[in-house]
């Protein structure tokens, strides 16, 4: 049987949740005090998810940078691997807020988009 | 001198919101004046995604929150003036302002909205001994380097306090290829929302030492390495818990102060807890038809809240240049007392007053399965039982005119936390 020990980010309380897996099922869920923390323990053991946020190199623009995000979230061991292609990304400004800067980051189906406007100069 | 009818100094998320929501009501001649290159403010800098869950019921990212409003001002053809100071704000409301552009220049406006923002507290104010070499930097300083700039500050980083900013960096330097080594935090909580704890230090295995601080600081020319130390309930460093770390970088992140030199200048009365000026229901401070919210006015955790505040002063400023708000009185005193530090207004006029009033405030220290109670001068009216505040975050209780209206005669309305 595997533990794992996690801190809940519902609310400011911060429960210390332990969750007790069998053969990556969860068995049991304690230590939260409502349901978020049961939902969030939950999903975070079983396929832990996150959004990355970063920038990218602007060619011709206004700025040097251009800040994207991953359109959605993607798994949590896939951060590295999506902050190489974002750094390795080079965009020709004009670029506007959710244009594609790298389509299907990682395979993982989720595409990097622009978060600002950079116009060309 | 230029004439408009409302100026608004600073082209962030309190500006831009309190333009538009001036704009809405009806007046014509606003002006914004924003002393960075671009409208937005700091949003623009605070790439990472939480914004707008309130506002828009999405999660966005800063620049895109910014720009949604950004888009309002230039739809609504709302003038702004980008690299331009304010200089002076006087009494009788005329700004003075220059620019690279237009030298020095003034203007005579209706209103003034006051949505400067704030400041981080600079290393000068922290007490820090040792040496001052290269590579010490607010954690905005920063994220401004890598996130606009495109520059990083160093590859191994330690930071000092646990502020929202030191750890959205500790996890932008570390997917950057830095080395973050530790958090050290002063106090025994982080002023940090717990989320910012997991998924930006627990996430990538960053130790988070709190009720520790910074005690030594190597390099002649460039930072070399900090020593930190455990400190006793009286902030007190412990002799024998020091741990050195060798770094090039030492970010701070030790709160956030309105700027508010120009507010004191023109005379506005300043509240010692919130650094802020002190305002009526109005949003309003004591010189007449200069308003402020935003960070100027209380540093706030959320921008929605921002937001939502600038609006409602620019609604005022709106009914002030057209004459529609009467005298200001402050008939009803607010007071925070027994944990609640400050709120925000401070009196209420109830003529002036809207149907619904937010008054927001903080909390001193971390309170569970405790009530926020509010008093109509003796009586109790409100006893709400919240299972957790902590002064990061920011608190609120809703006041009803109608409720105010039932009791003719109050002076005083006081928040307070209370046991039971």
């Amino acid at each position: 049987m595997e533990k794992r020990e996690l801190t809940c980010i519902g609310c400011p309380m911060g429960c210390q949740i332990t969750v007790e897996l069998e053969a990556g099922e969860v068995i049991s869920v304690t230590g939260n005090t409502c349901g978020i923390g049961d939902k969030y323990a939950r999903n975070e053991v079983t396929h832990p998810e996150r959004t990355v946020t970063s920038t990218s190199v602007v060619l011709g623009g206004d700025k040097p940078r251009v800040s994207v995000k991953t359109a959605n979230n993607i798994p949590k061991d896939k951060i590295a691997d999506v902050m190489k292609e974002i750094d390795a990304a080079v965009v020709t400004a004009p670029v506007h807020i959710g244009d594609i800067v790298v389509k299907d980051v990682c395979g993982t189906g989720v595409d990097v988009v622009a978060t600002r406007n950079v116009e060309a100069v | 001198m230029l004439n408009y009818d409302i100026v608004i100094v600073g082209g962030g998320p309190a500006g831009l919101a309190a333009a538009v929501a001036a704009r809405d009501a009806g007046v014509d001649k606003i002006l914004i004046l924003e002393r960075d290159k671009e409208l937005g403010g700091i949003l623009n800098q605070c790439i990472h995604n939480g914004f707008g869950l309130h506002t828009f019921k999405e999660e966005l990212t800063g620049p895109e929150y910014a720009y949604r409003f950004i888009e309002k001002v230039l739809a609504a053809d709302i003038e702004y003036k980008l690299n331009t100071m304010v200089m002076d704000i006087s009494k009788d409301r005329v700004v003075t302002a220059m620019s690279k552009e237009d030298g020095m220049y003034q203007i005579k406006a209706g209103a003034v909205i006051l949505a400067m923002g704030c400041r981080e507290r600079p290393r000068g104010a922290l007490n820090i001994p040792g040496y001052r070499p290269a590579g010490i930097f607010s954690a905005g300083t920063a994220q401004r380097l890598v996130n606009i700039e495109g520059y990083m500050p160093g590859r191994e980083v330690v930071i000092l306090g646990s502020g929202d900013i030191g750890l959205i960096m500790a996890r932008r330097m570390t997917l950057e290829g830095a080395k973050v080594k530790v958090v050290a935090e002063l106090m025994p909580y982080s002023g940090g929302l717990k989320r910012n704890i997991v998924q930006c230090l627990d996430d990538f295995g960053i130790p988070l030492k709190l009720s520790h601080t910074v005690v030594d600081i190597e390099g002649k020319e460039h930072l070399t390495a900090v020593t930190i130390a455990a400190v006793d309930n009286k902030g007190k460093p412990i002799p024998g818990t020091e741990e050195r770390y060798t770094c090039d970088t030492l970010l701070l992140s030790c709160g956030l102060i309105p700027e508010n030199e120009l507010s004191r200048n023109a005379g506005v009365e300043m509240s010692p807890i919130t650094s802020g000026p002190i305002v009526n229901e109005s949003l309003e401070t004591n010189i007449p038809g200069v308003f402020a919210c935003g960070n100027v006015l209380h540093v706030h955790d959320l921008v929605d809240y921002v937001s939502e505040e600038a609006l409602r002063a620019g609604q005022n400023a709106a009914k002030y240049v057209k004459g529609q708000l009467s005298e200001a009185k402050a008939d009803i005193e607010i007071v925070a007392t027994d944990g609640a530090r400050y709120t925000v207004p401070s009196t209420i006029n109830i003529g002036r007053m809207d149907d619904k009033l937010t008054v927001r405030f903080r909390v001193g220290a971390v309170y569970k399965d405790s009530y926020v109670s509010v008093y109509f001068d003796d009586e109790r009216v409100m006893h709400n039982k919240k299972r957790i505040m902590a002064p990061g975050e920011m608190e609120q209780v809703i006041l009803l005119k109608d409720k105010l209206a039932e009791k003719p005669g109050l002076k005083k309305i006081t928040v307070k936390i209370e046991n039971e």
